[in-house]
């Protein structure tokens, strides 16, 4: 749907790598031409018409994200440059202080690179313990699985609400209330899920909420946490400068000001947030239920058809989002995605930095794909033209 | 080369590849090669003895450029000398990076010739051979 709205597929390309990052529709890249073309100026400064209009603008998209995640203040949205570094802003600028030696935090073998590694550090720098919540045999996280992994000395759980590699959806809700009654703090990695389908802070219960706005159809470099206000009033920022501080003396003193802003030392990414508020319009505008449905639509066409391809192997099959994943028998998931490139078809092949799921997954490497509202039945076809021809594989990337 | 002989031998390798499976014995140096810009990853035995390199093995998960040209290096390092191995070695780096090089030297690596023309694969041809690099940095290995 909508694909005209997208200037690059003017060109021969069929994109089906939207887990990795998506496609820009016309209007966000005009807001930020825009931006820079007729008002550039700072935010936060200045009394000049420019500028106050950058404060409006940039400080008003704290409110579209408010609306978009269904969370109570639009104080709550702080803008970073993409999940990984609002999750370092959870683990180092919130956790650290909250958590002691032998506190326990819950993650699972199918989590991002970036949802493992501050807390692998973190257990480094304090020692708490890092737990994983066993997978069932459809790589899913269940609600028996998580109660008895807690423990009295579990604090967190830190869990992707759609994993990247599997695609699978896990029972938020339910976890969220799990942690809200005993006390355990919920971090949400949004990454997977905020683009495609509706999400509800206050529904899941969670403490904070971490996603990029280039897997949404906005720019790179800018992404959102939301976190609970008395939580983000606790959390420490992790860089500091201009713009995040009220008053500063030469004896060392200083006070910083009221969240948000404390978090945005330094000149923040102005013409990246403004395209991520237009990105979020335009989502709305078509709506992320229709947005959802259609996905299930082109994933069960792709499920269907991908078994016609011989010595396929698809790993994830039953999984609700709209991602894929697969190998050829006797083709290393590189080779597959270099022969596809050839047709100008983009898939991803890896590990996808889930390095771990190997353990539960018994396979290393494989392609992906995840769709996106512009895709359609006619790339899908494409796709498995080229795929059935497979056998010729090696008279390609050979 | 003729395109398709030249496909034929690496698809062989990469089918067959020659000593695949690391074993559990002494005298042996591991080198564990794998790439940041992809996924290939390779660990590598060498044993070198007599001042000579004995024996190669490797195990892992790498592309068809990537395994075959592991296993046609294994079949064309294995009985070679620090100096013999260093000659190959850099005829078959100069190969890849499209400098002059010794074609007759190279014999059956030659069939890598035309990687040049898919860039983002000379990696994958250049991998496995870091092992013979680490191998060569410790001239000492040789002297025993």
């Amino acid at each position: 749907m909508n694909r005209e709205d997208f200037p690059i597929f003017k060109q021969d390309l069929i994109y089906f790598d939207n887990g990795a990052t998506t496609m820009k529709p016309q209007c966000v890249i005009d807001s930020m031409t825009d931006y820079y073309s007729n008002y550039t100026a700072n935010a936060h400064r200045g009394d000049y018409d420019n500028s106050m209009k950058v404060d409006v603008l940039y400080e008003g998209v704290r409110g579209k994200v408010r609306k978009l995640i269904d969370a109570k203040d639009a104080s709550e949205v702080v803008f970073t440059k993409g999940t990984t570094e609002s999750l370092n802003l959870v683990v180092f600028g919130f956790m650290k202080n909250e958590l002691k030696e032998g506190d326990e935090v819950l993650l699972t073998k199918s989590e991002h690179a970036s949802n493992l590694l501050p807390w692998m550090e973190l257990e480094k720098e304090i020692g708490i313990v890092i737990k994983y919540i066993p997978l069932t045999e459809d790589n899913e996280v269940t609600i028996p699985n998580v109660l008895s992994t807690i423990t009295d000395r579990t604090k967190v759980i830190s869990l992707a609400q759609v994993t990247n590699v599997i695609g699978d959806v896990r029972p938020m809700k339910e976890i969220g209330e799990i942690c809200s009654q005993r006390g355990i703090y919920f971090v949400v990695d949004g990454a997977q899920s905020v683009p495609h389908r509706k999400v509800s802070v206050q529904e899941m219960n969670a403490d904070f909420l971490a996603f990029s706005g280039h897997k949404m159809l906005g720019p790179t470099g800018v992404g959102v946490l939301w976190g609970k206000k008395e939580l983000l009033e606790r959390t420490k920022p992790l860089c500091y400068g201009g713009g995040m501080n009220t008053s500063f003396e030469s004896t060392g003193d200083f006070e910083l000001k009221e969240v948000p802003t404390k978090f945005d030392a330094g000149t923040p990414a102005i013409a990246e947030v403004i395209g991520l508020g237009r990105a979020i319009d335009y989502l709305e505008e078509i709506g992320l239920d229709k947005i959802e449905s259609y996905e299930q639509e082109l994933k069960s066409y792709l499920l269907a058809r991908l078994k016609e391809v011989p010595k396929i192997q698809i790993y994830n099959e039953k999984t609700a989002s709209s991602i894929v994943a697969f190998n050829i028998e006797g083709v290393f998931s590189q080779d597959t995605a270099v022969y596809l490139n050839h047709y100008h078809i983009c898939v991803r092949a890896g590990n996808h930095c889930a390095k771990i799921l190997k353990e539960q997954l018994g396979v290393k490497n494989t392609c992906r794909i995840s769709l996106y509202l512009y895709n359609t039945k006619e790339e899908i076809d494409e796709l498995i033209r080229v795929l059935k021809d497979a056998e010729h594989i090696f008279d390609i990337v050979l | 080369m003729d395109s398709n002989l030249r496909r034929e031998i690496i698809l062989d390798n990469y089918q067959h590849p020659l000593h695949k499976g690391l074993v559990e014995e002494e005298g042996y140096q591991k080198i564990r090669t794998n790439n940041s810009s992809c996924i290939d990853d390779l660990m590598i035995m060498v044993k070198v003895e007599e001042g000579k390199i004995k024996d190669i093995r490797f195990d892992g998960e790498a592309c068809a450029i990537s395994t075959s040209a592991t296993s046609i290096m294994i079949r064309n390092f294995m009985g070679k000398t620090y100096e013999e191995a260093k000659a190959l070695l850099e005829s078959y780096e100069a190969m890849i990076d499209e400098k002059p090089y010794d074609k007759e030297l190279l014999g059956e690596l030659n069939v890598y010739d035309e990687i040049y023309k898919q860039p983002n694969r000379k990696k994958c041809a250049l991998l496995p051979f870091r092992a013979i690099h680490q191998i060569l940095e410790n001239k000492d290995l040789f002297n025993k």
